[in-house]
């Protein structure tokens, strides 16, 4: 039986019916046709389907879509401003060469976005642990990594101050 | 001093703004109106016959279009050998083979209609292990070639082994074994094939071979009886190759049976789980190994016998052994070299392509064993090393003439890093140690087809913008934005200015495919040439141009180009004279000139650029390539005896690249080809019990994560070839060819254990610590 949901997706409020087995990465890709959200294991463990949900990195491809209910949900197509301004972290991992083949990259924006807006100046520990769940297998992480504190350092400073180094 | 305005500069991925903002279309997000989802059943069996299909109930169930077994269908075979069909007749021989297939309005629905097919077996022995397969009693996977030894007898011969080895020294002799891995790509593969009226065949697929997937699908047409159909491939963004995508494969043709038999678009993609079961890995392989050298240490021979898990039937991997010969000729001054290889059939997944292409398998054994005879020769081995290093001018028992090496630079360079001389030396840290490997590749294309070629069609248009149709396919790995680089040095356009069109073989030119590290050097040469002349038909055009125009007080200019073309030149969009540079005229009006004045011209301009290099004769010897790519690796490691741990504290990675088209790019490959390597040594493999995968899925396959500190230093070293674009030689694949024996050199260094099977896991460590007590 359809169930009716109301939730707000990258600043949209929407209203739609959803069948109650469906899970978010379904219902982004398949009934809303957002396929920025990438599938790669649909079970949890490569992260490649990372949205950010009231606030939190979580794998859509477990997250039961009915638990959007009321929830604030953000893809990749939602991360630049409307007339394409890009988020730091994008900026970032264009330019510094964090992206390769690409298919982990809205994944791994997001999570790294959680992150930031949770501790927007975190050590490299605590950003290789908010990426632990992400796969890469083109890039070793390195440049992900050196992006993702690019990024801290754009937004948390505007580029005039580094953000804490020490582990 | 050159000055270079966009080669060797740090430019951004050309499609990462696609990339970070999600715009960027797999075949996974691909979807064509009335598509049609296939889903393939497999052998619950490794070995058995088939007796019965039973496909009736599916048949009926809503939803489905088309239910075929390969009675419904002619019989395609694909494979190295052509020695499987698309859909199995009397036996099935792996755990992967395709019994049936189903198209569906929806994957749930062609899911379960998979589970209605019911299929009797007659259950055989299986055959599991190639040492077991290779004797006389053995079940065979193939009863026609009455024996499971592949019919490729791999044997390169150079020198006199045995005398050498009488006169030797020192021998150092030893067997090391590697076992399955495969790329796991993050975006899996997948395809959607379809017919149009006129039985003309469009294929969206992730391919790394367009145009030798086109003339397979023709084949395969021509079977159908289809032989005057057309066939396009259109390649979506490829989410990462790694060699996986290489050949044309089973569900490839299968999409297509199914588009043929329902008359309409069918998408076959494969779950992860599949990904991991279905990819061919990487050869598994048995080596044995010997090498002496002199009292002077010199090397004096080397000889290498394998055995290879080659599973169940062959794709184009089956000439890996081809590929291994380069290490073992010409890795290192060897004069007396000795190398046979046997692959044989089994009833395991069967291998294909992986980054490295044999060349990971056989350096692990090289050098580990290099640090052996270092060992037994009582010389450091990175000293060792140096005094066999290759050298320009050099050419190898194999008959390949070195052009550019920087194999000892790099050496060098992993010794300063690590701070070789004092670490060895000097007071030692208990469980710690330092290992080095070093690397040869093919870096200026690898003539293994009989074609190495790659085409390149440019033109321009009215304002000066250049499009590049090329025959390079890019995989991530950057090629869309190192052929933008070297058209725009090239045309002397800023490279914003080049478009790449790289996805249609309908408007593509012809390429063997991205394989072997030559994208840059055989696709860059292409299109630098193909650039040559479209300037130079740009500046015949613009010889002797009259530009005159009017300032808004009346005054009247004009400028004539100079009317000779060889002093005219480009440069930020403008042309003019190097004898009068400030006559300037803006390339684009030179252009319009050309389309609109009479009898006009269109400037374009194509080139196939096919190196000189030679395919390996009967004897297996020839210039595989035409520039060789020469690297060091160096790790210093820390290894945990109580856990079997093995931390990496350092890990330097120094290549010969020829030149940097673009250092940005280039250190990404080093870097994930570093990972690559490190999980190829400590904690990648493919399990099978019986043939059947037992970890399928990224919780028990142990890919690296961000948690896992690999503090990879890349290191450019620059040796400009003469032949290369710009210099330039490949990097694809090397960043991870010595990364295992760098690592079980520093682990033996650090705890003086030998690991001789990949990967070295904490039990592996930890059981040859034991033993080393006991002994």
């Amino acid at each position: 039986m359809k169930k009716a949901i109301s939730f707000v997706l990258n600043g949209n409020p929407i209203e739609m019916e959803i069948e109650p087995y469906w899970t978010l990465l379904h219902l982004l890709r398949e009934e809303l046709q957002l396929t920025g959200t990438k599938s790669g294991c649909e079970s949890g463990e490569c992260g490649a389907c990372t949205v950010v949900v009231n606030g939190k990195a979580i794998n859509a491809c477990l997250f039961p879509a009915v638990e959007i209910n009321g929830a604030n949900v953000l893809t990749i197509e939602g991360l630049a401003k409307p007339m394409g301004e890009l988020h730091p972290l994008q900026t970032a991992f264009m330019e510094l060469g964090a992206v390769q083949c690409g298919y982990c990259t809205p994944g791994m924006i997001m999570s790294a976005k959680a992150l930031l807006d949770e501790n927007p100046n975190p050590t490299e520990g605590e950003i290789r642990h908010a990426l632990a769940g992400n796969m890469c297998r083109c890039t070793g992480y390195t440049q992900i990594i050196e992006s993702v504190k690019e990024a801290a350092h754009v937004m948390t400073s505007k580029g005039e101050v580094r953000p804490r180094k020490v582990e | 001093m050159e000055t270079l305005s966009s080669v060797g500069k740090r430019i951004p991925k050309r499609d990462a703004i696609d990339k970070v903002t999600g715009r960027a279309i797999y075949i996974q997000d691909l979807k064509v109106p009335g598509m049609l989802y296939g889903k393939i059943l497999r052998s619950k069996y490794p070995h058995a016959r088939i007796l019965r299909i039973d496909t009736s109930r599916a048949k009926k169930l809503l939803g489905v279009r088309a239910v075929i077994t390969a009675e419904d269908v002619p019989q395609i075979l694909y494979g190295f050998m052509k020695d499987q069909p698309v859909l199995k007749t009397a036996k099935v021989r792996s755990y992967r083979d395709e019994l049936a297939a189903v198209a569906a309005v929806d994957p749930e629905t062609a899911e379960e209609a998979l589970d209605l097919i019911t299929v009797e077996y007659e259950a055989l022995p299986g055959i599991f292990d190639p040492l077991e397969a290779m004797k006389e009693d053995a079940p065979l996977v193939h009863e026609e070639n009455k024996s499971n030894i592949l019919k490729l007898p791999w044997k390169l011969v150079a020198g006199d082994v045995e005398e050498a080895k009488k006169a030797s020294p020192f021998v150092a002799e030893d067997e090391f074994k590697v076992t399955w891995v495969t790329h796991c790509c993050l975006g899996t593969e997948g395809v959607i094939a379809d017919f149009d009226l006129r039985n003309n065949l469009t294929v969206h697929r992730n391919t790394q071979i367009p145009s030798l997937a086109h003339r397979d699908f023709k084949d395969a047409l021509r079977v159908m009886g289809l032989p005057n159909s057309k066939v396009r491939i259109i390649k979506p963004t490829i989410g990462g190759g790694f060699g996986s995508k290489l050949d044309t494969y089973g569900f490839e043709y299968i999409a297509i049976l199914l588009a043929y038999v329902t008359r309409k678009p069918v998408r076959i993609i494969r779950t992860r789980e599949e990904e991991f079961r279905y990819t061919s890995t990487r050869q598994p392989a048995i080596m044995k190994i010997a090498q002496g050298c002199d009292k002077e240490g010199k090397l004096t021979f080397r000889d290498i016998s394998m055995v290879l898990d080659n599973g169940a039937y062959t794709s184009w991997g089956a000439t890996t052994p081809s590929v291994m010969m380069m290490p073992i000729s010409s890795l290192y001054k060897v004069p007396n070299v000795r190398y046979e290889a046997k692959c044989v059939y089994t009833n395991n997944t069967w291998s294909q392509a992986m980054r490295g292409y044999g060349n990971p398998q056989a350096t692990f054994a090289i050098e580990s064993n290099m640090d052996q005879l270092a060992e037994t020769s009582g010389i450091d081995p990175l000293e060792f090393r140096l005094r066999n290093a290759n050298e320009p001018g050099e050419v190898t028992p194999q008959r390949f003439k070195v052009t550019s090496c920087a194999l000892r630079e790099c050496i060098e360079e992993v010794g300063k890093r690590l701070d070789w001389a004092k670490k060895k030396k000097g007071e030692r840290t208990p469980g710690r140690g330092i290992g080095l490997a070093s690397l040869i590749h093919v870096g200026g294309g690898a003539r293994v087809y009989k074609s190495d070629g790659c085409g390149t069609i440019v033109k321009v248009d009215d304002f000066g913008s250049v499009d590049v149709f090329t025959g390079a396919t890019d995989i991530g790995q950057g090629a869309d934005t190192v052929i933008a680089q070297l058209v725009a040095e090239e045309m002397g356009v800023p490279p914003q200015d080049v478009n790449i069109i790289d996805r249609d073989t309908d408007v593509c030119p012809w390429d063997v495919g991205v394989h072997a590290s030559r994208t840059t050097f055989v696709a860059g040469n292409s299109a630098v040439m193909a650039a040559r002349k479209v300037k130079d038909r740009i500046l015949q055009v613009a010889a002797g141009y009259v530009d005159r125009w009017k300032d808004k007080d009346g005054t009247k200019h004009e400028i004539r180009l100079d009317d000779d073309p060889k002093n005219l030149v480009i440069k930020d969009r403008m042309v003019f004279s190097v004898k009068e540079p400030e006559k300037k005229i803006a390339l684009g009006k030179i252009l319009r000139g050309a389309h609109y004045e009479k009898n006009g011209t269109m400037i374009m301009a194509e080139y196939f650029y096919d190196p000189d290099n030679e395919n390996l004769d009967r004897e297996f010897k020839g210039n595989l390539s035409k520039a060789y790519a020469y690297g060091a690796h160096g790790a210093e490691v820390e290894v945990d005896t109580v856990t079997g741990k093995v931390k990496i504290l350092r890990y330097v990675a120094a290549h010969d690249v020829g030149r940097a088209i673009n250092p940005m790019l280039l250190e990404g490959q080093i870097y994930g080809a570093a990972a690559m390597g490190v999980g190829y040594a400590l904690t990648e493999r493919l399990i099978l019990e019986k043939g059947e995968v037992m970890n399928a899925n990224f919780r028990d396959y142990k890919l690296l994560t961000a948690k896992d500190v690999i503090p990879v230093e890349p290191v450019i070293i620059e040796s400009m070839d003469e032949a290369g674009p710009y210099g330039a030689k490949g990097i694809g694949e090397p960043g991870l060819v010595p990364s295992a024996p760098a690592i079980a050199n520093a682990v033996y260094d650090a705890i003086g254990v030998r690991l001789k099977d990949l990967p070295m896991t904490p039990e592996r460590i930890l059981k040859a610590i034991k033993e080393k007590k006991k002994a």
